[in-house]
């Protein structure tokens, strides 16, 4: 498919997600309270979108990922939460 | 159309399940071992746990002519007690003769800890011991990029281990590479929230070519789709995939990794 048939086919969906991810940072900056690691690496992956290099999805997933490579002492729980509370 | 589901948790699913994956041309389903959603409280749960895989399911996924297989281990996600891992991990050797086991899976880790990597270790020589094929879970979200790296280290350092004999399952697109690149297969989980979406997996198909890849819906008790592979094939022919590269992907490709088990047969 060429670039003009991919806007077509995906143009749409991905213009809706970049809304509401704006419309979930205004929900956020609405609320009171702290935000936490995982708004921080929400903004820092967002950055990566302004690359005019490909290998965004990569990118942005590295972004809320831990890059540590030890194992660590103890599970701490089962689940995960979608970022790495380490980002600074 | 036809395709294999290599990766799905029918205990935790209902008959309507197996009607809809059955009329979509779904040939086989293969079931690894899975948590619970809750602890279980002794080695005797896994033995009916295993019991349930290797006899009861297979006869209810039989009532809809699908094929059932499974993969059996202690999953990552109860790893952190070694104790009760060595004596579960102990329990596997009887069952492995079963006619629908496959091999060791879906081993890994979850939160990359000494216990779970111990634990892994583990899996990975009795699979070498007994000629097993593995099949690998990779950790979630934040912990998947770490786990993947340290999985490979794992399974690199055994020797005995043949890299097209194990597949490294809920690849994305940061891990993929690495995957691949060890010679391993990868897995694609399509889970529109925590794993891949049917679009973003026809990416890594276009990207890393399809040789070596498969893409599963790991339905289970949680939020999944049991019908995410032929709904990924849809989203392949939006695509402009001709019907031969859509059937390598959804059919071809897991007939070829899960017939190194001669125990596989799909429907035909
Ligand atoms: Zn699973």
């Amino acid at each position: 498919m060429n670039r003009s048939q991919l806007l077509d086919l995906y143009f749409l969906e991905a213009r809706a997600r970049v809304i509401d991810l704006a419309a979930f940072m205004d929900r956020v900056n609405r609320a009171e309270g702290e935000v936490d690691f995982r708004y921080q690496a929400l903004k820092q992956a967002i950055t990566e979108l302004q690359s005019d290099d490909a290998g965004y999805a990569r990118r942005v997933l590295l972004k809320f990922s831990d890059p540590t490579i030890e194992p660590s002492e103890k599970a701490a729980g089962k689940s995960a939460c979608g970022a790495w509370s380490g980002i600074s | 159309m036809r395709y294999i589901e290599p990766h799905a948790h029918m205990v935790s699913r209902v008959t309507d399940d197996y009607v809809a994956m059955a009329t979509a041309g779904c040939a086989a389903i293969c079931e690894p071992a899975f948590w619970a959603g809750y602890d279980r409280s002794s080695p005797k749960g896994f033995f009916d746990y295993f019991r349930q895989l290797t006899e009861h399911e297979p006869k209810r996924a039989a009532k809809f002519s699908v094929p059932h297989f499974c993969w059996l281990c202690i999953n990552p996600k109860e790893s952190e007690d070694v104790q009760l891992a060595t004596e579960v991990i102990d329990l596997i050797p009887e069952f492995l003769n079963a006619p629908n086991v496959l091999g060791i899976g879906e081993i890994g880790l979850n939160k990359n800890s000494r216990n779970e990597l111990k634990v892994l270790e583990m899996h990975v020589d009795l699979a070498a011991r007994t000629g097993q094929l593995i099949l690998v879970h990779t950790p979630h979200l934040e912990d998947k990029f770490k786990g993947t790296r340290l999985i490979l280290d794992v399974l690199k350092n055994d020797r005995r281990i043949q890299p097209e004999r194990c597949i490294i399952d809920h690849v994305e697109e940061h891990t993929v590479d690495l995957v691949l690149d060890e010679g391993f297969w990868a897995g694609m989980t399509l889970y529109p929230e925590t794993k891949c979406t049917a679009a973003r997996a026809v990416d890594i198909l276009e990207c890393y070519g399809s040789e070596k890849l498969w893409m599963n819906s790991a339905c289970d008790w949680g939020v999944s789709v049991p019908l995410a592979v032929p709904y990924a094939a849809l989203e392949m022919r939006r695509r402009g995939h001709a019907t031969e590269a859509v059937d390598r992907a959804i059919f071809g490709n897991p007939l070829r990794f899960l017939s190194q088990c001669p125990k596989f047969k799909p429907a035909m």
